[in-house]
């Protein structure tokens, strides 16, 4: 598969009679779509089938869904420091599989990706061995430490689309003053954890299961606390803010309320909290243990509708790998998190199925939504852009087992799932990263 | 029954049969020859990460009188300091061929995690904040013996019901049982979500108290009298330990239990614990009857042994 990565794309490749779907040009129609030197060049009906020429190929879609690759905001990996949980190379096998084309690598690693030594490290080994397009975010503060800003210039000049302080909420409010401040100058995105620390010290959602399993819970306010202040932040210094994962009710209305005030803030959601609710936990079940948490059955069906009416943006996998080192163990003693690049389509399209959000709106707020917000020229298929896709039958029935997974962790909260809905193909820059035999 | 691993979701009829068989033990126990071989030549073995001298005589000597050879192992000094995994911890020992292990640790979770990893019946002493079911049924065992019945009695659990796995146990167990169960304690001491466990919730014993059968203190850990979830001990008994006045709020014949071990002058007045209506000492003679109980109906005992 090397050579994959490397090689040259075909010239011309032509994908027939395919559904093309783009959030960006609000366009779901019957085509085909023509990708020249790793970009779309045209789509249309019945365009030419010029196979004379000997790089030229043609792909019969026979109707399935061609959508811009999947930009997923929020993707944790091990290298470097955690190789034995998820290095670049597997998690973008993951990726092309799950028709992920873009992750948004967050800093959590060892050491702390904080230097433009290390943003430059994670770019060239992206480049050496990844399939997909790999975009690391910076700390936002030294070593995540809370407390001394990092070069937000130098770290943006190296190729950081976003600053934050990954799964770590920032607990000083002067800190997150002056970030949002800073990063206004150059124009940077300041993304959130939003869990207070001490009020959000449990390891489940705070209520009824919580305190029948005799776990400590995290409260709702956890989250809307901090996210109330840095949403007054936001509105104090005039920057840009995107609240990573949210998980509850308040979280939806707090965000709405700020959008309708002018500010420049968005907010993502975990499939996670999209799809799963506390009850999942059952007896102990560790990979459901998240961040956020799991929340009650109101809770997301709250997020779900933030997502179709436009108060959240962005849909995430939240993939963060572990292994049994850290997840085989008592609950509470188990690592948050779950693996999820190679389930966020399959799993988002329940939302579909569900009749709960269009599909257009759906693939939008994984594609068009999170490239828009980083300025990354990605998530459409306008003319000219990257050639990064996917080709999904919507329909297809399967099962999600451990041993199909390409994460080099296997902590899926979806493992034995059905899905319906299936990528057939993942295309990055014209070149087939993924293909499924059919 | 292969595991007891709490008490939820537990039939009556199973919970009345361990009672009955306990009754039985309590006889047993009795005798000047305590010894029954309906277990013999079976291997028990207590796995203790959190220290309870109390909790591990009483399964030991349980233990021993079936029959059975009792190894204790307490793990907070060993292997656990050494990095060893609760998982590679059960994998050695199930490798010794135990017949039934005894766990006590403090993650909610640890009981069953284990139950999975091993061959043999594992029973719960106890898991973090979640359960701890002999300890209900030594309660049931001790109610039912001094009120003759379960069912109809209001019993009020007063203290740290956030922490306590013996109130959920109690409730759960209480509940299954036809009580009315109250839980008495300041509001940080309640977790939330806790009357959907099918509780009345009060927090002021005068409140409380009145028309109780049976009155239940839990123990208030050291650690969270000092400001963490109430400011002092003495502010603590000034309004939540038991004390005379009190105890007369509730039914007059109502029994005063505590699970020990008890802190006198913080949650239960030294008067009390050793007065007429306190059956404390009682339930710890019932503790051995139940788990020996316990034991052999995870075991099935040799028929031939049995007297």
């Amino acid at each position: 598969m090397k050579k994959t990565i490397k090689s040259k794309p075909p010239r011309r490749r032509l994908f027939l009679n395919a559904r093309v779907i783009d959030p960006s040009q609000n366009m779901d129609i019957h085509a085909d779509v023509l990708v020249e030197r790793g970009k779309i060049a045209q789509i249309g009906k019945g365009l030419p089938r010029d196979s004379s020429q000997a790089d030229s190929k043609v792909f019969d879609c026979k109707g399935h869904v061609l959508a811009p690759g999947l930009v997923d905001m929020r993707v944790f990996i091990g290298e470097p420091g955690g190789e034995h949980r998820e290095t670049i190379k597997s998690a973008s096998k993951a990726a092309a599989a799950g028709g992920v084309t873009s992750i948004i690598m967050m800093p959590d690693t060892a050491p702390v990706i904080d230097d433009v030594a290390l943003v430059e490290f994670v770019r060239q080994t992206a480049n050496e061995k990844s399939r997909v397009n790999i975009r690391p975010t910076a700390a936002l503060s030294r070593g995540q430490n809370g407390t001394e800003m990092t070069e937000f210039g130098l770290l943006r000049d190296a190729g950081a689309v976003a600053f934050t302080d990954g799964e770590r909420t920032v607990a000083d409010a002067q800190m997150m003053r002056r970030a949002l401040t800073y990063a206004r100058d150059f124009d940077a995105l300041i993304i959130a954890a939003t869990r207070d620390e001490s009020l959000g010290g449990g390891v489940m959602n705070a209520g009824l299961n919580a305190t029948r399993l005799g776990l400590p819970g995290i409260p709702r306010e956890a989250e809307v606390i901090p996210l109330e202040r840095d949403i007054r932040l936001v509105a104090m210094t005039k920057g840009r803010y995107h609240a990573a994962t949210l998980s509850t009710s308040d979280s939806v209305e707090v965000v709405a309320a700020a959008k309708a005030r002018g500010l420049d803030v968005t907010a993502g959601v975990a499939i996670a909290n999209l799809t799963l609710n506390e009850n999942d936990i059952g007896p102990y079940r560790t990979f459901f243990r998240v961040s956020p948490p799991l929340r009650h059955e109101d809770d997301r069906l709250a997020m779900v509708e933030g997502v179709r009416s436009g108060a959240i943006d962005v849909v995430c996998s939240n993939h963060n790998p572990q292994d049994d080192d850290t997840k085989r163990h008592p609950f509470a003693e188990a690592a948050d998190g779950a693996v999820g690049l190679e389930t966020l389509l399959a799993a988002s399209l329940r939302l579909y199925h569900t009749e709960d959000i269009p599909l257009m709106r759906v693939l939008e707020c994984m594609t068009t939504a999170p490239a828009q917000r980083l300025g990354l020229e990605r998530g459409t298929l306008k003319t000219g852009s990257p050639a990064d896709m996917v080709l999904f039958d919507p329909d297809e029935p399967w099962v999600l087992r451990e041993q199909d997974l390409r994460s080099r962790s296997k902590n899926s909260a979806f493992e034995g799932a059905r899905f319906q809905g299936r990528v057939l193909k993942t295309i990055v820059a014209g070149r087939t990263v993924f293909s499924r035999d059919v | 029954m292969q595991h007891l691993l709490g008490i939820e979701g537990l039939p009556p009829a199973d919970i009345n049969h361990l009672l009955q068989k306990a009754e039985e033990m309590v006889a047993v126990s009795r005798q000047v020859e305590k010894k029954r071989h309906t277990l013999s030549g079976r291997t028990l073995v207590n796995l203790f990460f959190e220290n309870s001298t109390r909790t591990q005589s009483s399964f030991e000597i349980a233990g021993k009188r079936l029959g059975m050879d009792v190894v204790n192992m307490a793990v907070q000094n060993s292997s656990v300091k050494k990095g060893e995994t609760l998982l590679d911890t059960a994998l050695t020992l199930n490798a010794m061929r135990p017949d039934l292990l005894v766990v006590r640790h403090q993650a909610a979770g640890a009981a069953e995690l284990l139950a999975q990893k091993m061959s043999c019946s594992v029973i719960n002493a106890g898991d973090g904040a979640h359960e701890h079911p002999t300890q209900a049924l030594l309660d049931a065992l001790t109610i039912q013996r001094r009120k003759g019945t379960i069912e109809g009695l209001t019993v009020a659990i007063c203290g740290d019901i956030a922490h306590s796995r013996v109130a959920r146990s109690n409730i759960h167990l209480l509940n299954a049982m036809g009580a009315r169960v109250r839980v008495i304690a300041p509001s940080t001491l309640l977790p939330s979500g806790i009357e959907d466990l099918g509780v009345t919730v009060f927090r002021k014993m005068e409140e409380g108290l009145p028309d109780c059968d049976v009155v239940m203190m839990l123990r208030l850990q050291r650690e969270r009298m000092t400001g963490a979830m109430v400011p002092s001990a003495r502010e603590y008994y000034r309004y939540f330990g038991l004390n005379e006045e009190r105890v007369s709020l509730a039914r007059q014949d109502a029994i005063i239990m505590h699970p020990g071990p008890m802190n006198r002058g913080v949650e239960i007045a030294s008067g009390i614990a050793d007065g007429m209506q306190s059956v404390i000492v009682e339930q710890v003679e019932m503790g051995v009857a139940v788990r020996m109980a316990v034991m052999e109906a995870l075991q099935a005992p040799d028929p031939r042994a049995a007297q």
